[in-house]
């Protein structure tokens, strides 16, 4: 049966350049679709991946990914935004990945895409009035 | 510009105002009506430009004064909800800052802090009506014996409660960037490494003193709209600097005026004073200003109806020049393009961030627009215009 998650990676500085992500294809057999990465040369970087094969290469392929010094997180929380407390500051957009939160130009309103949010939660800390929340 | 056309007193536009016969436009409908009209007809016809900003601003605070207690204390060091407020004044005045973190915060330890709570959600809190504790000592005099008073305290409590912020509603600000090799968090907001997002905060063409560039009209005893209540300019604010290059349209492009600001705290509305937390840097308060500008005449006209692409502000690195007091512009950029989403800098695309909300201080210039349209928030007359 094929076992699939969306996971986020984290990656140091060190382990930027190798081609991890390609090992867990090659290695344990999981198809992986890249559903967002933000990759910068020598500082950390972050990617969204969803991974699909049989469970139990699925775990190894983690423990493989763990073993890197990547740090992963699966995606289990739905973000949601309080409306009532969002002041449409826009400053949420600088660490928002996939563009779930984006302003419309004409008004300056910044919107929030529950689909296109893959749920990495670097919008919690970076609102300053605390607009966006993960519920369990 | 010669001979004015168009000359109108602060009397005549209260004396409009009051009968209820006042033209008020907010800094965004006079581009317009300038543009269809120019500015003479303009003149002619409105009498008001409402602006507005909404936006964190560090340099804000409130003066609490907590009422006696039996027996009496002077107060040495106090606490309000854990953040701490300044006792070095009479007895039972205390200052209490937007910055401050609550006294068990655990800061910068853990790379970058959050700062969920500080003088600035406690501001707001007070605000909303919540009640919060209250804890003072005291080290004991003949007078004020007492050593320790805690009690749970709302707004309506305190004998007295302004708003008194030294520095508010920056005319213009730099934008942010950072040419480091790591992520940064700074009051800018979060920086990513090589250029890869720039920072912005200002309201642009609403902004209060972007539409009145050598301060004609604002001054000791201009009438703003302050958090949500009634507020008064008391002071040019610290750092007001008047001599920051301009345009040829006058508009300064960089960090130029402020203003000191002062109000009471028991008419405000908690939407428009919110705490914040600025993620690695700390806890502050968001302040909707909004300031009523007299149509004097043409040369008032004009200066209201600038708009985003005629303001620039400078580009400057948050990631080594700024922390170390180097000051260096990467380029010029206009609050259209900023407002567009992504500059070019470099021949490199770099996407924009805004810090400082547009909507809402689109709001805020409406709502001041209806206030003065109903006939009962006048103009404060000027004693003396900041200094230029
Ligand atoms: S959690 Fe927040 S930052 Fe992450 S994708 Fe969703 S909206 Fe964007
Ligand atoms: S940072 Fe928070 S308040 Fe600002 S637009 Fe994003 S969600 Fe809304």
């Amino acid at each position: 049966m094929l076992y699939t998650q969306k996971i986020v990676l984290r990656f140091s500085k060190k382990t930027w350049d190798k081609p991890i992500v390609y090992r867990l294809a090659k290695d344990y057999n999981l198809i992986f679709n890249i559903l967002k990465a933000s990759v910068f040369p020598k500082q950390e970087s972050l990617m969204v991946l969803e991974l699909s094969g049989t469970e139990e290469n699925y775990h190894r392929g983690i423990e493989y990914l763990m073993s890197k010094g990547i740090t992963v997180e699966p995606i289990e929380h739905d973000i949601e935004r309080d409306e009532a407390v969002c002041i449409h500051c826009g400053a949420c957009t600088a660490v928002c990945p996939t563009g779930a939160l984006s302003i419309h130009r004409e008004t300056m309103e910044v919107s929030f895409c529950t689909e296109m949010c893959v749920g990495c939660e670097l919008c919690i800390k970076a609102c300053p009035v605390r607009a966006m929340k993960a519920s369990f | 510009m010669g001979a004015k056309k168009v000359q109108k007193s602060y009397e005549e536009i209260n004396e409009r105002i009051r009968k209820g016969e006042a033209v008020v436009v907010t800094a965004e409908e006079i581009i317009d009506i300038v543009e269809e009209k120019g500015v003479v007809e303009a003149a002619r016809e409105v009498d008001v430009v409402t602006t507005g900003t909404f936006a964190p601003m560090c340099s804000s605070g409130a003066f609490l004064n907590f009422g006696h207690t039996s027996p009496k204390i002077k107060a040495h060091r106090v606490w309000l909800n854990n953040v701490p407020a300044y006792a070095g004044l009479a007895a039972v005045d205390i200052y209490i800052g937007a910055t401050e973190p609550a006294k068990d915060d655990p800061l910068n330890k853990v790379y970058p802090g959050s700062f969920d709570y500080g003088g600035g959600h406690l501001i707001h809190d007070l605000v909303a009506g919540k009640e919060v504790e209250l804890v003072v000592e005291g080290y004991g005099t003949h007078c004020y014996p007492n050593k320790l008073v805690q009690m749970r305290v709302t707004l309506d409590d305190f004998v007295d409660a302004f708003l008194f912020n030294p520095r508010n509603a920056y005319q213009n600000y730099n934008c942010a960037i950072n040419l480091s090799d790591k992520v940064i968090y700074t009051y800018m907001g979060t920086l990513k490494p090589q250029g890869g997002n720039v920072n912005y905060c200002s309201a642009g063409q609403l902004s209060p003193l972007l539409n009145d560039p050598y301060y004609r009209t604002i001054g000791v005893g201009t009438k703003i709209f302050l958090g949500g209540g009634e507020g008064f300019v008391v002071w040019s604010g610290t750092q007001h600097n008047p001599h920051v290059p301009r345009g040829a349209n006058g508009v300064v492009k960089g960090p130029a005026g402020t203003i000191a600001v002062v109000g009471d705290l028991k008419g405000m509305k908690p939407e428009w004073l919110r705490g914040g937390s600025i993620q690695g840097y700390g806890p502050t308060m968001i302040v909707g200003i909004g300031i009523p500008i007299p149509i004097l005449d043409e040369e008032m006209a004009r200066f209201t109806a600038v708009k985003d692409e005629e303001i620039y502000t400078q580009i400057v690195d948050y990631g080594v020049d700024y922390p170390q007091g180097v000051n260096k512009s990467y380029g010029e950029v206009s609050y259209k393009e900023l407002k567009s989403g992504q500059i070019i800098l470099n021949g490199k695309e770099i996407p924009t961030v805004p810090l400082s909300s547009y909507l809402k201080a689109k709001e805020i210039a409406s709502i001041l627009k209806e206030w003065i349209q109903d006939g009962w928030f006048t103009l404060g007359v000027p004693q003396k215009t900041l200094p230029i």
